[in-house]
């Protein structure tokens, strides 16, 4: 066995199992919630169910065979060849060597702000887009080095060697079901209302379908975006091991995130739907609640944290003499 | 990559495969005899520098270990160093034509000062140049992760002489592990020693 610098985030680990696990733990709790209630009113919210459950799943599974398609259209992005953009294929072929990874199709949206993501159901399928504002070499731009390019790249390609966009579908499939369930409670009060008079049970119980939904939709969506703080960690973590240069990731996230701030927000806006894919987030949560409460909701960890993350890496690879 | 490792976010860096490359110094008898192609008896390693002095201290010792041979006969030139456009770093090693086996060693010896000092997930590909007759260039690219090797000719103008690619593919079929997936074979434009 070699030797390796290369050591595992344990920390993270353990964080992610525990999210994980709660993230499972509240879908079985849903499970037996939904089926003690339906058993003690003898089952006539149980079409309800079923079809926000058969539905949920399909919307689920749709989404994550067209992940990159609906992606790429959202983005309005185009995939390009290696003739068209020979240099940002350059650093993707060499990442991929490095990582011995199958290469993903590259894309560039005309978007003035910097940004990349990765999507795709798996490594054959996937597609790495990046925004003309990331590699637009003009005077007054971002003017990333080709370091810092190729530190978002690995950050992008990490995604898809975890495989983020399978783990935060099926993370996700709890909160579309009982967000849909919600909805199909609340219309079901609303224009069944009438005709279930007569029946003494059927109105608490959509009630209670509704109440228990909303909390479960509640918790599960905290959970999922603490996930996704945690994947995006990860994805930092490995990008920096795989091209060694722990400090140019660094720095393309601060002038990223610097330049992001300087956009005007309509632009912003038309990009939050996208925020859980991209390199940095387009739109921070502010107001209202304070920064602990945007830190709660927010699809990447603070700025703060990933460079502190990152300068840990640097001291590993910096060791004299590996384990 | 594990389930877990999925699960997990965490990719374990990829190790080189290093055993493959001593197959060259035969396969370069096979071509020269099948296609005329002679090795210039240049070769490089390529690698992605990590940032920080402990690298660098690797590097230039690896270079040191190089050149104490070099002027000696069988010994070759002094190793070059460049950095090319995207930051990876190229250990030249020049010898002459017919001493394929020194250059091997000398590339090797790069490999695995590397991978002992835990290095080794950034070796990216070793390349051997040869020249025909009439002056065309190929060359091997030996792709550590995946310990297989695919034939490079540049023309002018970063375009890409894929005929004579995949007719070395053919040449080269038995005594080489060749890159069955063609979407591994990145060009490698500009590459010192080529």
């Amino acid at each position: 066995m070699a030797r390796t610098r290369y050591a595992p985030d344990r920390g993270l680990t353990v964080r992610m199992t525990v999210t994980m696990f709660l993230l499972g733990l509240v879908f079985v709790a849903f499970v037996v919630g939904i089926i003690l209630i339906l058993t003690a009113v003898h089952a006539s919210g149980a079409a309800i169910v079923l079809f926000a459950l058969v539905f949920g799943g399909g919307s689920a599974i749709a989404s994550l065979f067209f992940s990159d398609k609906i992606a790429l259209a959202a983005a309005g992005a185009r995939v390009v060849t290696p003739q068209e953009a020979p240099e940002l294929h350059g650093v993707v072929d060499r990442l991929c060597a490095l990582a011995n990874m199958d290469k993903p199709r590259v894309a560039i949206a005309p978007t003035r702000m910097p940004n990349a993501f990765a999507t795709g159901r798996n490594s054959k399928n996937s597609v790495l887009c990046v925004t003309e504002g990331l590699i637009d070499p003009r005077p007054g731009g971002l003017e990333l080095t080709k370091e810092e390019l190729e530190g978002v790249l690995a950050h992008e390609l990490s995604h898809v060697a975890h495989k983020d966009v399978q783990v935060m579908t099926v993370a996700s499939l709890l909160a579309i079901v009982a967000a849909l369930l919600v909805r199909f409670a609340f219309y079901s009060e609303l224009f069944g209302g009438g005709r279930r008079s007569n029946d003494q049970n059927a109105i608490p119980v959509i009630l209670i379908i509704l109440v228990v939904s909303a909390v479960v939709y509640a918790v599960s969506f905290l959970l999922i975006r603490l996930l996704s703080r945690y994947r995006e960690l990860a994805a930092d973590r490995s990008g920096a091991l795989l091209t060694g240069q722990p400090s140019a990731l660094a720095s393309a996230l601060v002038k990223v995130s610097n330049s992001m701030s300087r956009i005007p927000t309509q632009d912003l806006r038309a990009a939050e739907a996208m925020n859980a894919f991209y390199f940095a987030p387009a739109m921070k949560l502010n107001g209202q609640g304070g920064p602990s409460l945007s830190a709660v909701f927010s699809t990447h960890p603070s700025l703060e944290r990933r460079l502190e993350e990152l300068a840990k890496i640097q001291k590993q690879l910096g060791q004299v003499s590996p384990k | 990559m594990g389930f877990l490792d999925t699960l997990f976010g965490r990719t374990k860096p990829v190790q080189p495969k290093l055993d493959d490359l001593f197959a060259l110094p035969s396969a370069a008898i096979t071509l020269q005899a099948a296609s005329g192609f002679v090795p210039t008896g240049s070769g490089s390693v390529c690698f992605r520098a990590v940032e920080g002095k402990t690298f660098s201290d690797i590097q230039d010792e690896v270079r040191q270990l190089l050149d104490m041979d070099a002027g000696k006969p069988g010994g070759g030139l002094p190793v070059e160093v460049s950095r090319d456009s995207y930051g990876f770093t190229w250990l030249v090693s020049s010898h002459m034509s017919d001493e394929v086996e020194a250059l091997v060693t000398d590339l090797h010896a790069v490999n695995s000062a590397l991978v002992d000092n835990g290095f080794g997930p950034q070796l990216l590909c070793t390349l051997v140049a040869f020249r025909d007759a009439e002056e065309r260039r190929l060359a091997l690219v030996y792709l550590y992760k995946r310990g297989t090797f695919y034939p490079f000719a540049p023309l002018n103008g970063e375009r890409r002489d894929n005929a004579l690619e995949l007719q070395m593919k053919g040449v080269l079929g038995d005594d080489l592990k060749i890159e069955q997936d063609l979407t591994k074979w990145f060009p490698v434009w500009g590459a010192p020693g080529l």
